[in-house]
């Protein structure tokens, strides 16, 4: 049995996945298809949210993959109403017990820390546990002296979180510099959508960031903006070409090609 | 005893009074010989930031506050108190020339948050947050953030890195306005009030987070007994923090965010 399928199993008790149904053309593609074709459908090129597991299986060497800080869960920090049961069933629709896995495994044969934000979980939403363990990754990855790679997806800041979500864009910020001034490379992977408090921090402290075709990424929501301003939005705003143009990412990569550019990337910083 | 607490909106509606000082007043009335310095030295100059050099008492320091401005006019100029990139990238300037110079720097926080705009995010607005807190975290002389008015989500905490964090009695600080919340979650803005009851965001709030360390009294205070309390406990923090080696001060900066939510 192959990885995927090994997690696949663990997180929702079966191996047997539905097929997936593209939101934009309705094609209905299998799932041992959807999967082999890197979570991209195979009738109209439009890409999916790729899950945790589907990310980790498709970035890194078979069976190195290990987990930290797996069972972090929040302590609902403010006591939000209804955030306790929001939580649960985050947990129950994602099979995990945050919005980001976290560990360290290697790429092309190459050692490093990663960390995958899943969107299944409130949107990737940043709140105390996602802060944390990202914080830990960088601080484990600077003990270590490892790269870190970063899968970003997230809505932002988690508001049942109140001032402690953010806050984490504070702590991580410092985690980051910290790991980066022991001479240690951070690569950002900006994938479907990057918004909000996480553009605002560690999306944007890359040494080196790539993005996905066509993701959004931007500070501002698109509706904020447009009741703020009045003003109709450009044709392709805060897409991963559009940050391009301007000058925000280093390079777009497309999904098939993803690993093997992290893997020369890595191989392009080995000091030894 | 004095009048019954407010509620938390009630200091939010505070926070935001258009008569309420902002970084300007703190400055005419705090400082002296105080001398403005304008631009990011890349694209221009943001008027929702006041930045500049002056002495609090005897000892020279870089003051970076956001301003909304008092009439219509001056509100249009700065933006009602929103910083564009540029805003942040001043900021980030005049700090890292403090840091030079070994110069504290204190900013006063007091706007609904960064510029949500087009050309806003055509020039790098979660970047120019980013680099502020990135930068903020190694930058080696103390800092001290100083919350006036509403503290309004990363825009607010991209002058918001710091040794010591003060706020106002009446100011708030918050990840999303009540407004925004409370049309996220229960599709009705004039929730607000509720929602900002929930997301405790008051300054007694984050006190007993532990995420700001003084709260500056402000009921049956005029503005200037205010001014002139928190100008003291600014000088108390300066000299405390002054004391510090740079790698001392770091270290406690670093753990003054790292305990947040661990
Ligand atoms: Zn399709």
């Amino acid at each position: 049995m192959s990885t995927i399928k090994t997690i696949l199993n663990t997180i929702t008790g079966t191996v047997e996945q539905p097929p997936r149904i593209c939101k934009k053309c309705s094609a209905e593609i299998p799932y041992a298809d959807y999967l082999a074709n890197h979570c991209i459908c195979p009738e109209c090129g439009a890409y999916f949210r790729m899950r945790a597991v589907e990310r980790l299986d498709a970035t890194v060497d078979k069976g190195t993959f290990q987990e930290i800080d797996k069972k972090l869960k929040s302590k609902n920090p403010i006591k939000f109403p209804d955030y306790a049961e929001k939580l649960e069933k985050a947990e129950k629709a994602s099979g995990l017990s945050e919005g980001v896995v976290c560990g360290t495994a290697k790429v092309g044969g190459m050692d490093c820390a990663l960390f995958i934000m899943d969107s299944a979980f409130m949107m990737g939403s940043m709140g105390t546990v996602v802060g944390e363990k990202i914080t830990r990754l960088f601080e484990k990855a600077a003990q270590l002296r490892l790269p870190v790679i970063g899968f970003i997806t997230s809505g932002g800041a988690r508001m049942q979180e109140g001032i402690y979500s953010l806050m984490q864009m504070a702590k991580v910020s410092g985690a980051v510099k910290r790991h980066s001034e022991a001479g240690l490379l951070y690569i950002a992977v900006l994938t479907d959508p990057t918004t909000g408090g996480i553009t605002a921090s560690f999306a944007m402290q890359g040494d080196i960031i790539i993005a996905e075709p066509k993701a959004l990424i931007g500070f501002a929501g698109q509706r904020v903006i447009e009741q703020t301003t009045g003003e109709k939005l450009p044709a392709g705003f805060q897409r991963a070409e559009f940050q391009l143009e301007h000058g925000f990412v280093d390079l777009i990569e497309e999904r098939p090609r993803m690993t093997y550019t992290l893997a020369k990337l890595l191989a392009l910083h080995q000091t030894h | 005893m004095a009048a019954e607490a407010k509620t938390a909106y009630e200091r939010v509606q505070a926070a935001r009074n258009g008569k309420r000082p902002m970084g300007s007043y703190y400055i005419e009335h705090m400082l002296d010989d105080f001398v403005e310095l304008h631009g990011d030295r890349r694209f221009g100059d943001d008027a929702a930031i006041v930045a500049g050099i002056g002495y609090l008492n005897q000892i020279p320091v870089t003051v970076i506050a956001m301003e909304r401005g008092d009439t219509i006019e001056e509100r249009m100029k700065r933006n009602f108190g929103c910083p564009e990139p540029e805003g942040y990238r001043k900021a980030l300037r005049l700090m890292k020339e403090a840091e030079k110079f070994r110069r504290p720097i204190i900013c006063f926080i007091g706007s609904s948050g960064a510029y949500c705009g087009i050309e806003a995010e055509k020039r790098g607005q979660g970047l120019a947050i980013a680099e502020n807190l990135y930068e903020m975290m190694g930058m080696k002389t103390p800092i001290i953030s100083v919350v006036v008015g509403e503290g309004g989500s990363g825009g607010a905490l991209a002058l918001g890195v710091c040794d010591t964090a003060i706020m106002l009695e009446n100011a708030v600080y918050s990840v999303i306005s009540p407004e925004g919340c409370a049309s996220i979650l229960w599709k009705d803005a004039s929730k607000a009030p509720d929602a900002a009851e929930h997301l405790r965001l008051t300054s007694f709030d984050l006190l007993s987070f532990d995420v700001v360390e003084k709260v500056i009294p402000e009921e049956g205070k005029t503005n200037r007994e205010i001014c002139s309390a928190l100008k003291s406990v600014l000088l108390d923090e300066i000299r405390k923090l002054s004391a510090m080696s740079p790698e001392e001060l770091l270290d406690h900066r670093y753990a003054k965010f790292r305990k947040i939510g661990a």
